[in-house]
């Protein structure tokens, strides 16, 4: 029973859920007091003991329907549910052959509820078999022919399928109606084996190519990703923005050992009659992460605009002070279409305020002057995604320059490579010595580098 | 001559660690109401907690794997009347340790008491001619001197916190830390020793194991990520807002004396108002509050004057309570008409 609760705790960390060794012993001890005979109760203290946050709550949810489904449910169409029938001639195909005569018992068996046992007999010959096998090691989908080849082999279909030949070659009345039962137990048995397969793949396959494709992903650059890659990045980003938040929401004080506060010393003391048993060191408060973002969502960069809106979204979660503003000459405050809708209608929203006119950085940052100058103090961190291509119009050096001396930080993300920086209309060697960093920003992972180092400087 | 000995005293003692066993524990203490999940549901009704069949088998198996819970939810959902129910219905003492910003270990596990140490180092004081007036030589002054390092370094000058008061009781008891979430990473480390081994240790006196393993039940409200090093530690529970016929049940037991009738409405006025789109909806201490609040007024039918009237009872953001007002005839004849 151990393998079956191993093999649960496998499909749970395929599936991405953070599962220890540790928590794994003690839903074995969990299961070893309830026992598997109540499915309700085994969910219960397997969630319990196993899925400690609401993420990991959904997928053990997900996971359990899958991998403790009752074996057969479901896999009957109404020409297996024939081939099931128990025929009154079965028994005049004993061929004395053992291992032809167990398929016949297993497929035979199959014949409907009636037979309890017998078709869970079926069930757990094909486990066995897959188990010997190693069905559980599958990966891609194109395995699944070859992984259930291999289980009815492990069957001993090799002597049925042999037999089948010898009984079509023969062309007696008997020998046809033999081979004509023996096709439908072989059908039988190769769907239901097929099923078994295909059942693992989703189990453990299929997360093992999700996470393998995710991980392709966040490597290929911005404007190479396809309409279809922006489903599995939403999902992809998403993570990122949990791992960072989760990164830097933890520790907001820390502790300088060496700065004595002598004054709360004294206060914490006084019951003492002065004498300093307790001491009290200063703390200083970290600052709260205040980042503002202008994007960039022109023409020049359209092929980036949606990952980058992407992001932007994901990230509303996991910094508490984020301004957002898009432009292509003016700026447009996209915090609440972000916030409020979801992401697809938010971007059709934001393209269609936004994306019109030639890009013109300047007046972008003229606007930012006029309107937005108090959302920036000397806390703040500005974040720019563009790739600084104004249409030689006035780049307003000085006020970017304004926006430098004011902010924490400014950082200016570059969808562009560095050798491009400066050719034709683009103002990137303009602006990047007022900037405090400037960095080519290809993939999702420098985007997530860059925020990382961003919320970095708040820690 | 005394201020300048005492830590030299002390620090011989922290040197020699006891490990301090009363008594072990024995499987035969599992009370009748932990005996099955069934008797864990009934014992926590007869405290007046509804509990459904998840809680009760977190709070079996806390019991019998020996591990703390860790309880996750929205306000005000019965994360902590768990506790005191469950403590309650078992008849252990119940221990709390309310979390903040700030709490340290002389808060949660224990402290030395200065102002005794400080009394009885006085009389020692006086006392110390007496003392060492037979040694000849400063060594055997010194070891006179340390047939008392007990004394100062001892149980008896230890003020138990909670956690330490825990470990110490010679029945069974649940040990609430409430609010986890609210202190900091630092504390989370200081409670692993207690989770994981029932155990505190003081350097200068030894490790105190617990006599009987406490039930012991974390709660949080989720404002910051709990550590994975906690999480693994602690069974987990989530308990989210009830469905109807739960909630129904959770009135009766907590507001008896209620119709039927309006019990009926009042649960389906709170859910659809759950579905609706507010900052804090109304948590099942809210309807419990609500439903009191009602009977006092000697409601027995509800309609769109008395909810709109009664409505911040309910809601507790003037926004949400706004947002809602607007729209209250139909969400109050749709719940009316769902309670037939």
């Amino acid at each position: 029973m151990e393998q079956v609760l191993a093999g649960f705790v496998r499909a749970l960390r395929a599936a991405g859920a953070a599962t220890s060794t540790a928590e794994a012993i003690d839903a074995a001890r969990a299961v070893a007091l309830v026992g598997y005979a109540d499915r309700d109760l085994l969910k219960d203290a397997l969630a319990v003991s196993l899925a400690k946050t609401a993420d990991d709550k959904a997928i053990h949810e997900r996971v359990f329907e899958m991998y403790f489904a009752s074996p057969a449910q479901g896999q009957f169409d109404a020409r297996t549910a024939s081939a099931m029938q128990p025929q009154a001639h079965d028994a005049q195909l004993r061929t004395g052959q053992t291992e032809v005569d167990a398929l016949l018992d297993l497929a035979g068996a199959q014949a409907g509820p009636a037979d309890r046992t017998a078709s869970t007999d079926l069930q757990r010959a094909l486990a066995r078999a897959a188990q010997a096998v190693g069905v559980d090691d599958i990966r891609f989908e194109s395995q699944i022919g070859y992984f259930t080849g291999r289980m009815l082999q492990q069957l001993g279909m090799d002597a049925l399928a042999l037999r089948l030949l010898q009984r079509l070659t023969q062309h007696t009345e008997q020998a046809q109606a033999e081979a004509l039962r023996l096709q439908q137990v072989r059908d039988t048995l190769h769907g239901q084996a097929r099923a078994l397969v295909q059942k693992r793949f989703e189990l453990f396959g299929q997360p093992a190519t999700d996470a393998f494709m995710a991980d392709v992903i966040v490597h290929r650059p911005m404007h190479r990703l396809a309409p279809a890659d922006m489903e599995r990045m939403q999902a992809v980003v998403a993570r990122m923005a949990r791992r960072l938040a989760y990164r830097h929401s933890r520790r907001r004080r820390v502790r300088l050992r060496g700065q004595l506060d002598l004054r709360h010393t004294l206060r914490a003391n006084a019951g003492h009659g002065g004498v300093p048993f307790e001491l009290r060191f200063r703390h200083r408060r970290r600052e709260r992460p205040r980042i503002v973002v202008l994007c960039d969502v022109s023409g020049s960069v359209a092929a980036h605009v949606r990952f980058l809106l992407l992001f932007l979204y994901a990230l509303q979660g996991s910094v508490t002070d984020l301004r957002c503003f898009a432009f292509s000459n003016r700026l447009f405050d996209v915090a609440a279409p972000l916030q409020s809708r979801p992401f697809d209608e938010a971007v059709a929203l934001i393209l269609s305020q936004a994306c019109g006119g030639a890009t013109d950085y300047g007046r972008a940052f003229a606007d930012l002057r006029e309107q937005h100058w108090d959302s920036i103090d000397r806390r703040t961190t500005v974040l720019v995604l563009g790739d600084a291509r104004s249409n030689h119009a006035d780049p307003r050096l000085d006020i970017v320059a304004a926006v430098a001396g004011r902010a924490k930080r400014l950082v200016w993300l570059c969808p562009e490579p560095p050798g491009r920086w400066g050719s034709g209309d683009s103002c990137m060697l303009q602006y990047r010595p007022l900037c405090t960093h400037v960095t080519h920003c290809a993939n999702a992972m420098d985007l997530e580098r860059a925020v990382d180092e961003t919320l970095q400087a708040y820690d | 001559v005394l201020k300048t000995l005492l830590p030299v005293v002390a620090g011989k003692t922290a040197q020699r660690h006891r490990v301090i066993h009363t008594r072990t524990m024995n499987a035969a203490d599992t009370p009748a109401g932990l005996a099955s999940i069934e008797a864990a549901t009934q014992a926590l009704a007869s405290a007046g907690y509804i509990s459904t069949r998840q809680i009760s088998t977190a709070v079996y198996l806390a019991h019998h794997l020996r591990k703390p819970v860790l309880i996750e939810g929205p306000a005000g959902v019965g994360k902590t009347e768990l506790a005191v129910s469950a403590a309650r219905a078992l008849g252990f003492a119940l221990l709390r340790l309310q979390c903040y910003e700030g709490l340290d270990d002389s808060r949660a596990l224990y402290e030395w008491k200065y102002g005794k140490q400080l009394l009885y180092t006085q009389i020692l004081k006086e006392k110390i001619g007496l003392l060492i007036d037979s040694a000849d030589t400063l060594p055997a002054a010194m070891d006179k001197l340390a047939a008392f390092q007990d004394l100062f370094f001892s149980r008896d000058f230890v003020q138990a916190r909670p956690l330490l008061q825990a470990m110490e009781q010679r029945t069974g008891s649940v040990l609430l830390i409430d609010e986890v979430d609210k202190s900091e990473e630092a504390f989370e480390a200081l409670l692993l020793e207690v989770l994981a081994d029932y155990q505190v240790t003081i350097p200068e006196i030894g490790t105190i194991h617990a006599q009987v393993p406490p039930l012991v039940l974390l709660t949080s409200n989720n404002t910051r990520e709990l550590g994975d090093a906690l999480k693994r530690r602690c069974l987990h529970l989530h308990i989210g807002f009830p469905q109807a016929e739960l909630e129904r049940r959770v009135l009766r037991a907590r507001v008896p004396g209620i119709s039927e009738q309006l019990l009926r409405q009042l649960v389906a006025f709170v859910q659809a108002l759950r579905a609706e789109n507010i900052r804090k909806p109304p948590s099942v201490a809210e309807s419990v509050d609500w439903a009191r609040a009602l009977l006092l007024l000697h409601i027995t039918v509800l309609d769109e004057s008395i909810v709109r009237e009664t409505l911040n009872v309910l809601l507790k953001r003037e926004t949400d309570i706004r947002e809602v007002q607007q729209r209250l005839r139909p969400l109050t004849e749709a719940a009316l008409a769902v309670a037939g």
